[in-house]
């Protein structure tokens, strides 16, 4: 039974981790990691990329065993060999990158493990049954016989969450459910939880964003570098509490600006129309204009448009109809040229585009500067490319500071402060910034956040997109907003972040008449 | 070309299209399961030899069966053993796969019969024979229909029977069971399958286990069915052809049928329009008719039919992501 005496309650925890390792190789991701989840309660465990969160919520759903510790589920000692044994244990996961097969149906899915026998036949209307009662409980709604690749993101992590409950899951992990989500989307997700948390089961929630462990959860477990660093109540703590707890150090949670002081437009676009292979029309007539020293930002749910003009402008894709002017020059379409002339771009996937992960620091850190003659032309000059990197690592603090180690073994903030770094360096006049700290962790969220109103107080025009609101309103001057294609409207960042998400919503209707 | 002609190509593309369409099916176990094969042709010959070898030696034409999957089975585990437990590259080992079986093939053959590689032909009871449809016979008096039924649907052996019913069956099995739902999701997310708490590992052996039993009945159709005894390389091609195949059939069985029937039209034609001039053309190269499948393959890559998408997963070994 239950021996734990900090808590002399009759109902054993859902969850109770004693003492749990793991390693891999030489590295600790989990270290004597001690955690209770009261039963009926929403538990959120917050920490840094890394800090071993995915590998403990792993251990819990049967995908790596612990090598040291114990797992106690409802006060009984629990041994979970593999996934299969946690859905028996009533432990359901909705992982971070849907584990959904994309070509097959909602149904389909859902049997997936769970078939009911050697033939399909009876399972499947048995599912569909449950599925049905399911979505009346719940408010689940989601067409069994639609093809998973034709579900927004929202419905399709509604799949996984069925996927769980139709196995009878008791308690549910959902590893950074809201990455994906619109702000809408998350407000109904966790409608959802607390409805699972009433009929009481319990949810364990993942995350990073501190806002939605306020908002959600009855109490917070913070990790650091594989430990346990504490577990507090919610209602007892704050979000500049957590972030501190996360990173072992005060951390600035809101970004320190003075007003802009813009001058003249440096980048302007005018009547951008572009259709992509397909035919269809990714920006419908889209104009806006950039000054100098000013920071625009482009809101907007992922998909909407904003990627398409940031690759338009930076000469990646060619527009249909339309113009960019930089400077009051028409830009070529050529990324090399507008290097040239000054337009730096930091694209939005670090690792399609602004990166090769195989490649070394000190390669990646001259990557589309590399025939300048500083290099050596065709025969590289060694050393100067080593000067160049090492003064680019020690000006954005990279870490480790070794220019021969392959980018794909930095943290994700450290990769991206080694793409700032080489296009902030080169004193850029306009800047093409896309989604800056996409998975990247606190500590060096604030380090880039800093950088970037620093290139705006020397002067430099930006162009922001994020799909994190927060992000853009705390940096931005100017907010445009995006959706299908079209800038629905322009706010302050003060603006109320409903109104914002209204317009991300494509519901202009009321508020537009107050736009500029 | 008169009816009794078009009948004699038809009834040769059916004989023509069993290796394809079996190889073609084995393709198709394996590549939904996400582990690409390339290595068709080299278990076709281990089949092919061990059939024409194990027939010679007991005259049974159903042990040399046996013997011809038992064969083409094991270099299946191989390839699942070297893509799937061992995560290396499966076009590498595919390839690998085809120089052994070829070589293999041969040095055993020229030390056990010393007839340069070929096995000796082996008695009747070692080879499968055609059967005769009931009324074949008195279907062949009534009309161009019975004709039909005579000439093209009657008179072949059990394997081409087997292989024309194999589509169907890969149909049901895929669509309507539940290993059938396992092996497809496993070629297109296997961290599905794997966070579903199915094992991805054994359901690629066993994708590899069927590709190898259907593998191994095409060479045994080949050297002791549509040949008397095996011949050095006498797959000819035909495994990469099957894969041509499996792509125009979009990894669909049932059409893998109608695709597998049209490259083996397409052989016997060529087979009958060798050195025929034709009205206003001439005479067309034999080879261009043998390139024919590859050329409506790339035709079809490209876009021009439909789009064919591969398996997601395919060719790329399962890692659990940390």
């Amino acid at each position: 039974m239950n021996l734990d005496k900090t808590e002399p309650t009759a109902v054993p925890a859902a969850i109770e981790l004693i003492g749990v390792s793991k390693s891999f190789g030489p590295v600790k991701a989990n270290s004597d990691i001690h955690l209770r989840v009261a039963k009926g309660a929403i538990h959120g465990i917050v920490g840094e990329n890394g800090a071993g969160k995915s590998t403990l919520m792993s251990i819990l759903y049967g995908f790596y065993q612990a090598d040291s510790g114990e797992i106690r589920v409802n006060g009984q000692p629990v041994r979970i060999r593999d996934s299969q044994e946690a859905i028996r244990l009533g432990i359901g996961m909705v992982h971070q990158h849907f584990m959904l097969v994309e070509n097959f149906t909602v149904l389909e899915n859902v049997l997936l493990g769970a078939e009911g026998g050697a033939l399909l036949g009876k399972g499947k209307a048995e599912a569909r049954a449950k599925l049905a009662e399911l979505a009346r409980e719940h408010g689940l709604e989601v067409d069994p016989d639609a093809l998973i690749s034709d579900l927004p993101v929202g419905a399709q992590q509604r799949v996984e969450i069925l996927k769980a409950l139709t196995r009878g899951a008791e308690i549910l992990i959902l590893d950074e459910p809201t990455g994906v989500l619109t702000p809408d989307e998350a407000d109904q997700l966790f409608e959802v939880l607390r409805q699972l948390r009433a009929e009481g089961k319990t949810v364990l929630i993942i995350t990073h964003k501190l806002r939605e462990i306020m908002a959600i959860t009855d109490a917070v477990s913070v990790m650091r570098q594989g430990r346990m660093v504490g577990t507090v109540r919610t209602a007892e703590t704050s979000p500049e509490q957590l972030a501190e707890m996360m990173v072992g150090r005060r951390v600035l949670l809101k970004v320190e600006k003075g007003p802009a002081n813009p001058g003249p437009a440096a980048l302007t676009v005018e009547n951008l129309t572009l259709r992509d292979g397909a035919g269809v029309e990714r920006l419908k007539n889209v104009s806006l204009t950039v000054r100098r020293g000013e920071i625009v930002g482009i809101a907007g749910v992922a998909g909407n448009g904003q990627s398409e003009l940031l690759e338009a402008i930076a000469g990646l894709r060619r527009p249909t109809s339309g113009r960019i002017l930089l400077d009051g020059t028409p830009i070529p379409h050529d990324p090399r040229a507008l290097r040239e002339m000054r337009l730096a771009h930091i694209p939005e996937d670090r690792h399609k585009m602004g990166l090769v992960l195989k490649f070394e620091t000190r390669e990646n850190s001259i990557l589309g500067y590399h025939l300048d003659h500083r290099y050596g032309g065709a025969l590289f000059d060694r050393a100067a490319i080593e000067a160049e990197c090492q003064s680019q690592m020690e000006a954005y603090d990279v870490r480790p500071p070794n220019s021969r180690l392959k980018t794909a073994n930095f943290s994700g903030g450290n990769q991206q402060k080694i793409v700032l770094a080489r296009e902030f360096e080169r004193g850029p006049h306009a800047l093409l910034i896309g989604q800056p700290t996409r998975g990247v962790d606190i500590g060096a969220i604030e380090f880039i956040h800093r950088r970037i109103i620093e290139m705006r107080d020397a002067g430099k025009a930006i162009l922001l997109v994020s799909v994190e609101l927060d992000e853009i309103r705390s940096l931005s001057d100017r907010v445009l907003v995006m959706f299908d294609g079209r800038i629905v409207g322009e706010r302050s960042p003060e603006a109320d972040e409903r109104e914002l998400g209204l317009l991300m919503a494509g519901v202009t209707g009321a508020g537009e008449r107050g736009a500029a | 070309m008169d009816w009794l002609t078009f009948l004699n190509v038809l009834d040769s593309a059916v004989r023509l299209s069993t290796p394809l369409l079996l190889a073609c099916l084995a393709g198709l176990f394996t590549e939904r399961a996400g582990v690409v094969d390339i290595g068709l042709e080299g278990k076709m010959i281990a089949g092919a030899f061990a059939a024409g070898a194990v027939a010679v030696f007991t005259g049974s034409a159903w042990i040399a069966l046996l013997a011809a999957i038992g064969a083409s089975v094991f270099f299946g585990l191989v390839h699942a053993f070297a893509c799937v437990t061992q995560r290396g590259n499966q076009i590498v080992s595919g390839v690998a796969i085809n120089f052994i079986a070829l070589g293999l093939a041969a040095v055993l053959g020229h030390s056990w019969f010393e007839q340069g590689g070929k096995t000796p032909a082996p008695p009747v009871s070692g080879r499968f024979t055609s059967i005769d449809l009931p009324y074949a016979a008195e279907a062949a008096q009534m009309g161009p229909v019975g004709r039909f039924y005579a000439d093209v649907v009657s008179g072949h052996n059990i394997l081409v029977y087997f292989a024309f019913l194999a589509p169907f069956l890969a149909w049901w099995l895929l669509s309507r069971t539940r290993f059938g739902l396992r092996l497809r999701a496993v070629g297109e997310n296997p961290a599905a399958v794997d966070t579903a708490g199915v094992s991805v590992a054994r359901l690629r052996y066993s994708g590899q286990i069927i590709c190898g039993a259907l593998c191994g009945v095409a060479g045994a159709y080949l050297a002791i069915g549509l040949n008397a005894g095996y011949l050095n390389n006498m797959t000819a091609g035909r495994g990469y052809i099957a894969l041509a195949a499996l792509i125009f059939a979009k990894w669909r069985p049932v059409p893998a049928l109608f695709v597998c029937l049209l490259f083996g039209f397409l052989d016997a034609s060529a087979n009958r329009l060798q050195g025929v001039s034709l009205p206003s053309v001439g005479v067309v190269p034999v080879q261009f008719i043998q390139a024919l499948p590859y050329i409506l393959t790339v035709i079809l890559l490209a876009g021009f039919i439909g789009k064919a998408v591969p398996p997601k997963a395919g060719g790329v070994p399962y890692v659990k992501e940390r």
